[in-house]
């Protein structure tokens, strides 16, 4: 974490580079998904956040303060890395394991809400349903992006979104959090004339 | 990363990337499904020219957890008894598609002979060769270490006994350096290798000058079965200079721990109490082998071999 590289980026983005969401829409936007995932479960009791690393960590941490403040009770908080699930292992480079953390009351019977930053090809997320159904059988599973950028491979939807953004594929999303790149930002640019790694 | 036959290999990075790696491969053992589809498709052969229970049952189990295909071979009851070659064996392996081969043999070298003579393309990984190295007994060595004491840097590790014939001596000293560790070797000058200066360790003759400053303690297993020659005088003198009894053991600081590769010859370089003492790690030594060999085998075989930058969303 490197604030004063993260102050240089948002003051004076790179060219091509634009910032589609700031701190306080990313705020917003988890404030929301926090209602509606409590709006919709009817309450936190059955609800289990379940982070994929790296940044849907900090995004479920986030949701579950706000739903702690509004509802008075903690949601059991975790994350579920899904290196080993995915389609392509075989293709690139072994790549090393990022932590997994199921909470102690485990998943059985509950309904999962799996949190990520950008939803995209949608592998991802087909990865971390088989994850999930190696940990256990909850009675359902629901999904909350902060960012839905759309070009879908698979059948799959966010139930919650954060911000609807259309993009071109030759694009790159980027999403910041303070406690990974000391600053909150949603940026989008250009592949071709950037290098930076989504 | 293509073939793990030397703990010495291992740069700091990469040694922590496997024992990191591991930690997570670990957790497996709380799941109810103890199984990952990592390695789906792949074959493992567990090639083995020397006895072996625990090192082939913990890669036997490692392989298995991440769903590849394994396939045990001994020299006892194969073709090997008929005299064939390690050359033609490697062919055999080859033409069957081994991704892995996961080797053991009682010559020094053997593994690296069989990565780098172009006899087979997987991947080669040293399950123990001759009196030379045992890498991933070291890594698991480190890796119970650390999850006991933290960090292993500045640490101070005795390791105790037959050094001459031990691959797991050498591998650990590599590694354990590696790591930042300050090890230290215990053994009668008899059984200490006469290269010893290129190793980076402290020798001492000295086990009760050693333990008070140690956080972690491996004895070492007398290998009667590679002496062919008298290199002490007796067997109740060696247990009196270098073994690990219940009062030895009181010299220790508080917090350190007490490491055997196994098998043990209980009642020779550690006694029964000592064994079986809260002190003693050498069951758990076992539970993190099969961690740590999964992680060996995810980072060697998990992925295509030609490195692209092309990153996922």
């Amino acid at each position: 974490m490197n604030p004063a590289q993260s102050a240089d980026q948002t003051a004076a983005p790179k060219r091509g580079t634009r910032t589609v969401l700031d701190a306080s829409d990313i705020s917003r936007a988890l404030t929301r998904i926090a209602h509606e995932i409590l709006e919709r479960n009817r309450g936190a009791d059955p609800v289990v956040l379940l982070g994929i690393p790296t940044r849907g960590v900090g995004l479920a941490a986030r949701i579950a303060a706000r739903i702690a403040a509004v509802e008075g009770q903690s949601v059991p908080t975790g994350s579920l890395d899904v290196t080993m699930y995915r389609d392509d292992i075989g293709l690139k480079p072994p790549r090393g394991l990022e932590h997994t953390d199921i909470p102690a009351g485990g998943i059985d019977g509950k309904v999962v809400v799996l949190v990520d930053d950008v939803l995209f090809s949608g592998r991802t997320i087909r990865a971390a349903l088989d994850a999930i159904g190696d940990i256990g059988r909850p009675r359902a599973v629901q999904l909350a992006v902060l960012v839905d950028r759309g070009h879908r491979e698979l059948p799959i939807r966010a139930d919650y979104v954060g911000k609807n953004l259309p993009t071109s594929l030759v694009e790159r999303v980027t999403v910041h959090l303070t406690e990974y790149d000391g600053v909150d930002a949603v940026l989008i640019a250009d592949k071709t004339t950037t290098g930076v790694k989504a | 990363m293509k073939h793990l036959l030397s703990a010495g290999d291992l740069s700091r990075d990469e040694a922590n990337l496997i024992l990191d790696t591991a930690e997570e491969m670990r957790s497996l053992a709380d799941r109810p499904i103890k199984k990952l589809p990592a390695l789906r498709g792949r074959t493992v052969v567990n090639l083995f020219f020397e006895d072996s229970t625990r090192t082939r049952i913990s890669f036997e189990a490692a392989a298995k957890r991440l769903s590849a295909d394994v396939i045990n071979f001994s020299a006892k009851g194969s073709s090997v008894s008929k005299g064939e070659s390690l050359k033609d064996t490697a062919l055999t392996l080859q033409a069957m598609g081994a991704d892995g081969v996961v080797c053991r043999h009682g010559s020094s070298g053997a593994p690296h002979l069989l990565a780098t003579s172009g006899w087979m393309t997987g991947a080669v990984v040293n399950a123990g060769d001759g009196t030379h190295e045992h890498p991933t007994q070291a890594l698991l060595d480190a890796f119970t270490m650390r999850r006991h004491l933290g960090s292993l840097e500045g640490r101070r590790v005795t390791i105790v006994g037959d050094v001459l014939h031990s691959r797991v001596a050498r591998s650990n000293v590599l590694l354990l350096s590696t790591l930042g560790a300050e090890v230290t070797v215990v053994a009668p000058p008899t059984l200490l290798p006469v290269e010893m200066r290129s190793w980076p360790c402290v020798t001492s003759y000295d086990l009760d000058a050693a333990l008070p400053k140690s956080d972690a303690v491996m004895m070492l297993r007398v290998q009667r079965e590679r002496m062919n020659d008298a290199y002490f005088p007796s067997a109740r003198e060696y247990t009196r200079r270098y073994g690990l009894d219940v009062h030895r053991m009181a010299q220790l600081p508080d917090e350190a721990i007490v490491l055997h590769p196994g098998p043990m010859n209980r009642g020779m370089e550690i006694s029964a109490e000592v064994a079986d003492s809260t002190r003693s790690v050498i069951v758990e030594q076992v539970t993190n082998g099969v961690a740590i060999r999964m992680a060996v085998l995810y980072l060697l075989l998990s992925g295509s071999n030609e490195s692209n930058e092309e990153s996922n969303a």
